[in-house]
């Protein structure tokens, strides 16, 4: 079966407090070489029967406006895997 | 004439009694709503109350904005019914694309409560009109992700537009650009805000005032603002 991997940031310009924190702490245990770090979401969409472009649309539809909140957050990226990991 | 005001319950809600009481306190009545439901039992206002609205897991809000009986709440705001979102429910108002801009994370990554001074900059809306402009009023505030964001376009149309409702006073608890607190639309019907005015509706159980503890009161204006405004109509 067919996954639909979506990843979603927090948009570049926008304060990450999740990120801000985890650099902050990176920082205090000695990895200087961090300089930033931001955290964001993986959602993994597992279709059930074929991928057709309709439906990869679909999906591209929904990151858009329900998974991601384009005020302030991107999809980054859309990627399709077999449910064995390999990438289609 | 009397009114009603719907109060809506979403696995999460924590504050929608403490609405329903505000409601009671300001001469209306409170009917609960569900919000699996599409039915709006013809109440004549809508309160989005607190909470964490199906644990708030995709962003605060999100959920809930796609939830059967918001698809009711979003097409009566736009015949112009009063609808209040308090916190959690401000987030819905934003996720729904009722109030621009959005809310994310405190930018020091804590869970405030405090009682909050705030300024009011805007009342000719329905909840609103109570007030004076330039009044500064003490409610409740408590939430995690209240830091109010939107981009330098959205932001400059909010504020030439007046759609600026509430600024905090005093202290910016959560980092908001522009000391937001709370927002109105261009209609004036639907405004959101943070801090929660259902906390401060009767003596004994609001903020302190320096006349005496637990005190406060100004929450219950925007209660009986929406009755003015009803009654206007």
């Amino acid at each position: 079966m067919p996954k639909i991997v979506v990843d979603v940031m927090p948009k570049a310009e926008l304060l990450d407090p999740q990120g801000k924190a985890v650099g902050g702490a990176l920082a205090r245990l000695g990895k200087s070489e961090i300089s930033e770090v931001r955290i964001g979401k993986r959602f993994e969409l597992t279709i059930e029967g074929d991928l057709t472009d309709e439906l990869q649309a679909q999906v591209r539809d929904i990151a858009r406006n329900i998974l991601s909140n384009s005020i302030i957050e991107d999809v980054v990226n859309i990627t399709v895997e077999n449910t064995d990991g390999e990438r289609a | 004439m009397s009114f009603t005001i719907g109060v809506v319950t979403f696995p999460g809600s924590l504050d929608e009694q403490d609405a329903q009481r505000a409601i009671h306190l300001a001469g209306a009545e409170a009917v609960e709503l569900w919000h699996g439901d599409h039915d709006l039992r013809n109440v004549d206002a809508v309160v989005l109350p607190g909470g964490f609205s199906y644990g708030d897991y995709l962003r605060a809000g999100a959920i809930a904005a796609f939830s059967p009986i918001m698809r009711e709440i979003i097409d009566a705001a736009g015949r112009g019914m009063p609808v209040l979102g308090i916190c959690n429910g401000f987030q819905m108002l934003v996720e729904a694309h009722l109030l621009p801009g959005g809310l994310i994370r405190n930018n020091h990554q804590q869970f405030i409560r405090r009682d909050q001074a705030l300024t009011v900059e805007n009342t000719s809306t329905s909840w609103t009109n109570d007030f004076s402009v330039g009044e500064e009023i003490i409610i409740p505030l408590k939430n995690g992700d209240g830091g109010y964001i939107a981009d330098a376009e959205t932001l400059k149309r909010v504020e030439g537009e007046g759609l600026v409702a509430f600024r905090y006073a005093g202290l910016n608890p959560n980092g908001s650009l522009n000391d937001i607190a709370g927002l109105t639309n261009e209609r004036g019907n639907v405004v959101g805000l943070m801090p929660h005015p259902e906390h401060a509706v009767e003596p004994g159980f609001g903020p302190d005032t320096p006349q005496a503890m637990r005190s406060g009161v100004d929450g219950l204006r925007f209660f009986t603002s929406a009755l003015r405004a009803l009654a206007a109509v």
